[in-house]
């Protein structure tokens, strides 16, 4: 049980259970779909973005503990970022749940460290990426959708 | 093995011991459990037999066939062409030329897709399948939809998983030029009654096509007591090597087929003005073929074949039967698949957990199920789920995995419940 508790911190099983910004938040001006085929998981994120700051980031769909925890944590911390941070935060954790080393993520995005367990379970990744794919998605107001396998 | 009282006399008599000793893997333990391997559905794990007979051929008896005149090459080629016999012995065709080596069902689907249904569908012919195909006896009717204007009709099925005949008589018109059904639902395990389906479908003028990858590991398969046209099946589901499998089709029906695949070995004579195509099966069998991969699954047929299969049907029903009543005392479980004719395969799904993260808590107890929408989407859209946990069981598999299964499940219920 120890190793799963490592993956699954009361941070994501709260954070899964009660998603934050979970519903289409309006105005948004921005939106783009994910999805993951492996598992069949589908979020769409909304995002507001003016004056080159995202001001609302809002999620829908439905994916395991996992996808909507890294949602839900992705959602909190985008609110109020400039574009160019935001595009930042999508690269540190990208590394944080797919690099070789092991160092957590500073001060920041500490919320975020909860989701470096994932980097065990390489078939897990995909879960924890896909909102942010999607957001990125979304930032570059792309309208394919997002797929992660 | 706590529970070995209370199996059925029939489902006893099956010897589970003797089986798994032959599986090498099964030795192994996984996440330092003993592995219990609940995911034979999407593949079953290779008794030493199959093993062997692949290292040998490669250690020992490898050239290409057809091919040489070489000893070696004879050698192969006879070992290789010997399959087909005991292919044909395993499903009853006719004739040795009625079997047509594929990479597996999907190959053989997509053989019948393009070579029968593009010479032989046009627009406004139909192809009539069901909701709980695999996708692949979806995509390839899909593929030629988009290409010939054929009309896909899919005849839907209950709450249960039972395919409803009403609506599949209904579907079922002049215009339908083939019917392409699962014998087993991959999904669901639903068992699809082609006693009544191949008849309805021949007497409305259709061909029939069956998807036979998870039939033939746990039935009964005499492609002309049921008369299939065309049979697919995967010599992995079946205890075999990956990248094999074969396509039974009706000798007269093969005989009429155009070539699929172009190149060697399916030719008799090629020029730049004409080439002269081989007969079945070999017409069809474009390129050197999976010669070590196909000697195992004749190795897979004879280890399948040799063993006791009442006693085996009466196990998997045992195992069946034994998982639904302990998964159905689970809080919070809903099966997904409850049709009266089911192979030994349970799909469900926790209220309070989503099947990737059960996938994953289960493995840590050494439990490897399938989770995911198991290629069949439409199915998980029916019961409007994204994905399902599959248990399914082979000839190896025992009340001590089932027991595994929900003693972890428990994990799971700690963790989310």
């Amino acid at each position: 049980m120890s190793d799963l508790r490592d993956l699954y911190q009361e941070v994501i099983l709260d954070h899964s259970r009660s998603p934050r910004n979970f519903g289409h938040h309006e105005p948004s001006n921005r939106e783009a779909k994910g999805n993951n085929p492996l598992c069949g998981d589908k979020f769409t994120i909304y995002a507001l973005v003016e004056d080159g700051i995202v001001k609302d980031v809002s999620f829908d769909g439905r994916g395991c503990a996992i996808s909507t925890a890294s949602a839900s944590l992705m959602t909190e911390l985008m609110k109020g970022k400039t574009e160019e941070e935001a595009r930042a935060m999508f690269e540190s954790f990208h590394e944080l749940v797919t690099a070789d080393k092991d160092e957590p993520l500073d001060e920041a995005l500490d919320k975020l460290n909860v989701l470096a367990g994932v980097r065990g379970y390489p078939m897990r990744v995909k879960c924890a990426t896909l909102a942010w794919h999607t957001m990125k998605a979304a930032l570059d107001d792309i309208d394919d959708t997002v797929v992660t396998e | 093995m706590p529970d070995t009282a209370s199996r059925p006399n029939d489902a006893a008599r099956f010897d589970v011991a003797a089986v798994r000793d032959q599986f090498p893997i099964l030795k192994e333990p996984s996440h330092g459990k003993p592995l219990a391997f609940l995911d034979s559905a999407a593949s079953a794990q290779k008794p030493q037999a199959v093993i062997d007979a692949v290292n040998e051929t490669y250690a020992h008896r490898y050239a290409n066939v057809h091919r040489g005149v070489y000893e070696l090459s004879e050698r192969t080629s006879a070992a290789y062409e010997a399959v087909r016999g005991k292919t044909k012995s395993l499903i009853n065709a006719a004739d040795d030329d009625e079997i047509v080596f594929t990479s597996g069902t999907t190959d053989g689907i997509n053989l019948v897709a393009q070579s029968w249904g593009r010479a032989n569908l046009g627009p406004g012919d139909e192809v009539l399948i069901t909701e709980m195909e695999h996708h692949s006896n979806i995509v390839p009717w899909q593929m030629l939809r988009d290409e010939k204007g054929i009309v896909l009709k899919v005849a839907p099925f209950d709450e249960d998983g039972v395919l409803i005949m009403e609506e599949f008589e209904r579907l079922l018109s002049e215009r339908t030029r083939l019917v392409a059904v699962a014998q087993v639902s991959n999904a669901l395990g639903t068992i699809l009654p082609l006693d009544k389906i191949i008849p309805m479908a021949h007497a409305a003028g259709a061909l029939v096509l069956v998807d036979g990858a998870q039939g033939i590991p746990h039935l009964p398969t005499d492609v002309r007591a049921m008369g299939a046209d065309f049979y697919a099946f995967s010599g992995h589901k079946l205890y075999g090597p990956t990248g094999t499998g074969a396509l039974y089709g009706r000798g007269e029906l093969l005989a009429e087929l155009p070539p699929w695949k172009g190149g060697g070995d399916m030719i008799l004579s090629v020029t730049f003005e004409k080439t002269e195509y081989a007969a079945p099966p070999h017409k069809f069998e474009a390129g050197t073929p999976n010669i070590a991969g196909t000697i195992g699954l004749g190795a897979a047929i004879d280890w399948f074949a040799a063993l006791d299969h009442e006693g085996l049907a009466a196990h998997e029903a045992d195992l069946l039967a034994y998982g639904t009543e302990r998964l159905l005392e689970v809080p919070g479980v809903r099966l997904i698949g409850t049709a009266p004719d089911k192979a030994a395969v349970i799909s469900f799904v926790l209220d309070y957990a989503h099947p990737h993260d059960v996938g994953t808590i289960l493995d840590q107890q050494g439990v490897a199920v399938r989770t995911g929408h198991h290629c069949a989407q439409p199915v998980m859209d029916h019961f409007d789920v994204a994905a399902t946990v599959r248990a399914s069981f082979g000839a190896y598999s025992s009340r001590d995995d089932i027991d595994a299964l929900i003693a972890a499940l428990d994990e799971v219920r700690e963790l989310f419940g």
